[in-house]
């Protein structure tokens, strides 16, 4: 009996490769006569979504205690510790997911894809921040982060970038935003996961690349501060912009400016401007000349952007599986490639006809000719406000901080002697009262 | 009077415009929300689509990868010449680590009766490498294949495997019904 049947077995089995793949009985379950019972398959349930909600309340309470620490306290010691905190619990503990930043791709795929269904925590992740923003300038980057506090731990010698190369660099930022917008919409890709420098170190362990280069992001960190936050964050482009509106943000100092400037160079993210005079004479009449230079400039920068953008269409779409599946299979069938690759072999599994795919792929490359314009517009945009905004001056009478720049991190209290005053005369009032 | 309009001015477009952010967030809040799962999604492999190509095993953020192989014990034939478990044109249709398809030794093989055996996974010991998987799917019934275990998966909000899939097999299921399992379990 058992001969027989091992012989049927091997029978059939020089038979199979004549059979189509998968889905198929191809040896009858067997009836058993033991009173054998099919053991029960015991299927783990995910996390319960709870976690989800305390993470939420973390970040708000999180965020409101960093709000009182750095707009009255006024503390670097105790934003620091605040800061080493979320770094624990939103970094190593939870392990750097689901974050704000990331979160831009969820809210994206949830305007596009009407099948998406985005978690809450994603939700409320990206939305506290930026109302937090809007009342108490930046206090999510300064003190919740736990990207931005990596970072910041291990600034030790800061170096001054110079304005314009720091104006220049946030372009990266920018198009970053743009880009991951861009392959969220399209269903491509969430590439702001897929390179976050530093979710690695959070999971101690992960892809080498990104782990070279979240180590590299580091050592630059020991001089440059906070370079992930200042040219690369697609998250901090919206809360810098949102935090020109802001209600209430850091000052320098918390009377009056006395024109000291001791706080000149405190800010190690070059996130002070000092007080403008008037133009020198000669320069005036070279800066307005300027001006307009770069005003004429905004809209030949951006019809360069739009077409460079819909230019690079193709390479873009790459990113999209579906369409890098189609060009695996054109390429085989035209014979230009010898072989099958994992991609054509399972697209081969699923019985589908070439037709459909190649009008799928068509059909993203043409959503990414419109969405690669539009990202290339956006950056032309972006850089040309860039141009103009350096070559403006606003007015300014006393040393300030940075609207859009400051990360509020509280580094530039300490620096200002009206801040000493303050702390003295509150010490005195706790003195008197005991 | 003039600077002092100026400024007014100013100040009216500022609040207008921070009004309009707020109202904004808000509004894709409430939008997203409303459009959103009261529940949550997590990352499942359709069975389906699955060609076992073996990224599952080294794409995976966690040193063990989450993706597990899975025995639908109702599709299985029970063979004596498992092609899942035993390499090919093994030495010997027995246990023996030589004749083993499973790099980690991760599928038990029990005698049940003539000619019958049972194929259990030992989760511990499996990596995801899904070669028995591959073995099962060309030759046989099918009945082995890989799902994400959710005791261990991190649901990332990028599935690194789902980035690397060949055959765009993961995709986000439901919390509550978080597993695309082959045959009768499939209910």
């Amino acid at each position: 009996m058992a001969r027989l049947a091992r012989l049927i077995i091997l029978v059939v089995v020089t038979l199979i490769p004549c059979l189509p793949v998968q889905g198929e009985i191809r040896f009858p379950p067997p009836e058993f006569e033991s009173g054998y019972e099919f053991p029960q398959t015991v299927s783990p349930m995910p996390q319960p979504a709870f976690q989800e909600y305390i993470d939420a309340a973390v970040l708000f309470a999180g965020l409101l205690l960093a709000s009182h620490l750095i707009l009255k306290r006024r503390s670097r010691r105790a934003i620091f510790v605040l800061m080493i905190g979320a770094l624990l619990y939103f970094g190593f503990l939870r392990e750097g997911c689901i974050c704000p930043i990331g979160a831009i791709q969820n809210m994206t795929l949830t305007v596009f894809d009407s099948n998406y269904a985005i978690p809450i925590a994603a939700v409320v992740f990206f939305v506290v921040p930026l109302i937090f923003t809007l009342f108490n300038g930046r206090v999510f980057c300064g003190a919740i982060c736990p990207l931005g506090a990596i970072q910041d731990a291990v600034l030790i010698r800061p170096v001054a970038v110079p304005r314009w190369l720091e104006s220049g660099l946030r372009l990266f930022a920018y198009a970053y935003l743009g880009a991951a917008i861009l392959f969220a919409a399209t269903g491509s890709a969430f590439v702001i996961c897929r390179y976050d420098p530093f979710v690695g170190f959070f999971r101690m362990g992960g892809n080498w690349n990104i782990l070279i280069f979240g180590a590299s992001l580091l050592l630059i960190g020991l001089f440059i501060g906070r370079p992930y936050c200042r040219f690369l964050c697609p998250y901090g482009v919206i809360l810098r912009n949102l935090s020109r509106l802001a209600k209430r943000r850091v000052t320098i100092t918390p009377g009056e400016c006395i024109q000291c400037r001791l706080c000149e160079d405190a800010c190690p993210f070059g996130a002070i401007r000092e007080p403008t005079g008037n133009w020198p004479e000669g320069e005036y009449r070279i800066a307005k000349r300027r001006l307009a230079l770069f005003l004429l400039l905004l809209p030949v920068l951006v019809a360069a952007g739009v077409w460079s953008g819909h230019a690079v269409r193709n390479p873009l779409a790459r990113v999209h599986p579906r369409v890098r599946t189609a060009e695996r299979i054109y390429l085989e069938e035209a014979g230009k490639v010898q072989g099958t690759t994992n991609i054509s072999d399972a697209f081969r599994a699923t019985g589908q006809s070439t037709e459909v795919l190649y009008e799928e792929a068509t059909k993203i490359r043409s959503q990414f000719g419109l969405g690669g314009a539009l990202l290339g517009g956006f950056i032309g945009l972006v850089g040309a406000g860039k141009l103009i905004a350096l070559s403006v001056r606003r007015r300014r009478t006393e040393y300030e901080a940075d609207p859009a720049g400051c990360f509020a991190c509280g580094r530039c209290y300490k620096s200002c002697p009206k801040e000493h005053e303050r702390l003295r005369k509150r010490q005195e009032g706790v003195g008197r009262c005991a | 009077m003039d600077k002092q309009d100026n400024m007014n001015r100013r100040k009216f477009l500022r609040e207008g415009v921070w009004g309009a952010c707020l109202a904004g967030v808000g509004t894709a809040a409430g939008l997203s929300i409303a459009r959103g799962n009261s529940g949550n999604m997590v990352w499942q492999i359709d069975p389906y689509k699955c060609i076992a190509c073996g990224n599952c095993a080294t794409y995976c953020v966690l040193e063990d990868s989450a993706v597990k192989c899975v025995q639908a014990y109702a599709m299985c034939g029970y063979c004596d010449l498992c092609t899942g478990y035993l390499v090919p044109e093994p030495k010997a249709l027995d246990t023996g680590a030589e004749n083993e398809l499973c790099p980690t030794g991760a599928i038990k093989r029990t005698y049940v009766e003539d000619p019958y055996y049972e194929y259990t996974i030992d989760e511990s010991l499996c990596n995801g490498c899904g070669k028995c998987v591959k073995g099962c799917m060309i030759f046989g019934n099918g009945s082995l294949f890989l799902q994400v275990r959710h005791d261990r998966c991190q649901n990332c909000n990028e599935c690194a495997i789902a980035a690397a899939c060949p055959s765009q097999a993961f995709k986000r299921v439901p919390a509550d019904r978080p597993y695309l399992l082959k045959g009768a379990d499939n209910k």
